[in-house]
């Protein structure tokens, strides 16, 4: 099996690489990259004017599956990444049953080797049921295959078990990924506590119920000498405190997602419940800091959050509906707004979106170097589409971008040297 | 001007000419209710829901007979009642009762957006009558057609706005008219109850009464919520009665013109004196009878109405 991707724009952030090449792709690795690589025996894509670049990595994302395929299962959410560039996804650990166990990571490997369109990593939780008590057994999930361990949907409340947890984790060199979340300032919340929230007459998030859990994770890495990653940041305070902690030395990482440099606490005005996620949206001034913050590389990845939920669940009053939105498919065009305004550079972006959440995460992925796996997306820059929900791969639909003018999409992602999508059509 | 809006949801989307233009309709519909025969046709074959997921008596009463006296049917639908109790989504609840091809839903939730979602889903004009802490249009209305009433104009009035605005509808839609009127707005209560950014809307903030009613020709009192103080707003009822209630003593500070409000029910002896709410500068009543003149005069522009059937 031979693929050769020819004359595009190779932008490979790993390996410093940003030049036109030819790409060639045998038994599912890269064996080359070339200016001219003649292959007789290959089937070839054309890539000119096109970007080529590692597949992407999403380290957050909500599968769902077990539990509620309502919303979303393993089969559509990985195409939902495919459709998005991704061919690498780390599923988080708050389906049901939790993955706390053993049998809950094969099955989501095995279910994922039958009905995935993409590599899926999950992560399994911190403590057992994600109750914040007891410990997982760590050991058994790391051998069982999960890449990071989180609670992610909830924070590990109790300072002394997220010690432990940092400490022990540590021995299996698995990141943790924290939610920080004070849930008694964050209380009945639903939207960032702030002049919308005041004229909404909803009840407010602080941005302090994000940082005094960032400030507090940042302590206890230190503490245990452990590697934290902070998922979501969102707040300007949250950049600052990241950004102080990696100049002192401490083994922190952080996250962000697309929504929170594209919206603002604004958009809640039309009490659309899909601006309702978690962390809130908030202001033009935390937006502004998360740009600062990609800019200058404390936030060293971005992920989605994709969390699905189903109409159902979302066609309700602004304080019932469940926090959460999808992000896979919107995330590639997004990014590219950020690039093109200037704030972040192409190669950052994608660095951001591959080899960063690689290596936090230990997966070898994330990179076109010769040997590598042929994880690989073909992006269209210049192509612009309307975000319509009919045209979601993922089962759910709820995204604050719906009839949003965005420009660039992948149009090829390869996985193991599987087309398994092209110009938005799958292939078996 | 011709009113072309299908919904009222609050007063923030509505100009200060579409707030008179009610203000001065409702005048013409405050005689109705002193007539022997309190009832014109104006909505005659008009079907009127009052949906209203909270318990309230005045609101509800007030639109049932402001909908009466224009002569429309009027069906009153509580959540203890409806459909709710057996898991059918707003949306769903909704869409019946406009299968049932009625013209205006009025609609009391406790969530703020509740009547939102509702615009825009179906066709009848809905009509918000509080919704949580956001909107209560109506009653910021009656409120602001009582002060003009009694003073005479809007523009340069000093009204204070005394209790928990946090968590205030009737303090939201009052600050929204009344600064678009022209109105010189302050809030006063503790800091715990005051919304952040407040002041963005126009008005100031005290944390003490006395300098924020001394010079006010208005004082509108919030009623305090009992079950605030568990969730460590302000330590005790006590408490909250010795520093912000309105009382003689208290008063001394005040203009001898002073208007006392209140949307009402009292809480009597706690933000308001009973020898206050009952004594010469209270207006409360007056509110109670002018909101059934506003009422009428949104239902009836809702509907369509032009002006000609009032008599």
């Amino acid at each position: 099996m031979k693929l050769l991707i020819k004359g595009g724009r190779v932008i490979d952030p790993a390996g410093g690489l940003d030049k036109v090449s030819d790409l060639l792709i045998e038994n599912g690795k890269i064996v080359a990259l070339k200016k001219k690589i003649s292959n007789k025996g290959a089937g070839a894509i054309e890539a000119k004017g096109k970007v080529v670049c590692p597949g992407l990595v999403d380290m957050h994302v909500h599968l769902r599956e077990p539990g509620r395929e309502d919303e979303e299962t393993i089969e559509t959410g990985t195409r939902s990444a495919a459709a998005g560039g991704f061919t690498s996804v780390a599923c988080m650990a708050n389906t049901t049953p939790v993955i706390d166990n053993q049998g809950t990571v094969e099955f989501i490997y095995s279910q994922a080797r039958k009905t995935g369109a993409v590599n899926v990593y999950p992560i399994g939780s911190v403590t057992k049921g994600l109750r914040g008590e007891e410990l997982s057994e760590i050991g058994e999930l790391k051998h069982s295959g999960v890449v990071a361990i989180s609670d992610d949907g909830e924070p590990v409340r109790n300072s002394e078990v997220m010690r432990r947890a940092l400490e022990y984790a540590k021995m299996f060199d698995l990141p943790i990924i924290s939610h920080c979340e004070d849930k008694d300032l964050s209380a009945e919340g639903v939207m960032n506590e702030g002049y919308s929230s005041t004229l909404l007459g909803l009840v407010g998030i602080p941005r302090e119920a994000e940082e005094v859990m960032v400030a507090r994770d940042i302590s206890l890495a230190h503490l245990a000498g452990s590697h934290i990653h902070i998922a979501h940041i969102s707040t300007a305070k949250s950049v600052q405190l990241v950004r102080q902690a990696k100049a002192g030395g401490i083994k922190v990482t952080c996250e962000t997602a697309p929504h929170y440099f594209s919206l603002t606490d604004e958009a809640v005005r039309t009490f659309d419940t899909n601006t309702k996620m978690n962390p809130p949206l908030r202001t033009a001034g935390d937006v502004e800091a998360i740009k600062e913050g990609l800019k200058d590389g404390t936030i060293d990845v971005i992920a989605t959050d994709h969390a699905p939920h189903t109409i159902v669940e979302k066609e309700v009053e602004y304080n019932l509906a469940p926090f959460g939105i999808i992000g896979l498919e919107t995330a590639l065009p997004l990014v590219l707004k950020a690039v093109e305004e200037g704030f972040l550079t192409l190669t950052d972006a994608i660095a951001k979106m591959s080899i960063n959440p690689a290596k936090i995460l230990g997966i070898g992925k994330g990179t076109l170097s010769v040997g590598a796996d042929a994880d690989v997306a073909i992006i269209d820059l210049s192509k612009e589409r309307t975000v319509r929900p009919e045209e979601f791969q993922s089962k759910s639909r709820n995204s604050p971008f719906i009839g949003w003018k965005l420009k660039g999409v992948a149009s090829t992602t390869i996985v193991g040297g599987k087309i398994v999508m092209k110009d938005g059509k799958f292939c078996p | 001007m011709q009113w072309k809006r299908k919904d009222l949801l609050g007063l923030e989307e509505l100009t200060a000419e579409e707030i008179n233009f009610i203000l001065d309709t409702a005048e013409s519909f405050k005689e109705i209710s002193l007539r022997p025969i309190k009832k014109v046709p104006a909505l005659r074959g008009k079907t009127i829901v009052n949906l209203f997921f909270e318990p309230s008596t005045r609101t509800r009463t007030s639109f049932e007979l402001a909908a009466k006296r224009l002569s429309a049917d009027t069906v009153s639908i509580s959540a203890s009642t409806s459909s709710v109790v057996k898991g059918e989504t707003l949306k769903d609840t909704a869409r019946n009762i406009e299968a049932m091809k009625v013209d205006i839903i009025i609609m009391r939730h406790s969530m703020p957006g509740a009547p939102h979602l509702l615009a825009k889903e179906v066709t009848p004009s809905i009509v918000n009558a509080g919704d949580g802490a956001h909107e209560h249009p109506t009653q910021g209305l009656l409120d602001i057609f009582t002060m003009r009433e009694k003073k005479g104009k809007i523009k340069g009035l000093k009204v204070t706005i005394v209790g928990d605005i946090a968590h205030s509808r009737v303090a939201r839609s009052n600050i929204w008219g009344l600064c678009k009127l022209g109105a010189q707005v302050s809030v006063a209560g503790p800091a715990t109850l005051i919304p952040p950014e407040v002041e963005r809307m126009g008005v100031k903030v005290y944390h003490q009464v006395e300098p924020a009613i001394k010079s006010a020709d208005v004082i509108n009192v919030l009623r305090i919520q009992m079950e605030r103080q568990h969730r460590s707003l302000f330590p005790s009822i006590r408490e909250y009665s010795q520093l912000f209630g309105i009382n003689r003593e208290r008063l001394k500070v005040a203009r001898p013109d002073i208007l006392i409000m209140h949307p009402g029910p009292i809480n009597r002896g706690v933000e308001l004196d009973p020898d206050i709410a009952d004594g010469p500068y209270s207006v409360i009543l007056d509110q109670v009878t002018n909101g059934l003149a506003i009422r009428m005069a949104v239902l009836y522009l809702l509907a369509g109405g032009k002006g000609e059937a009032v008599n």
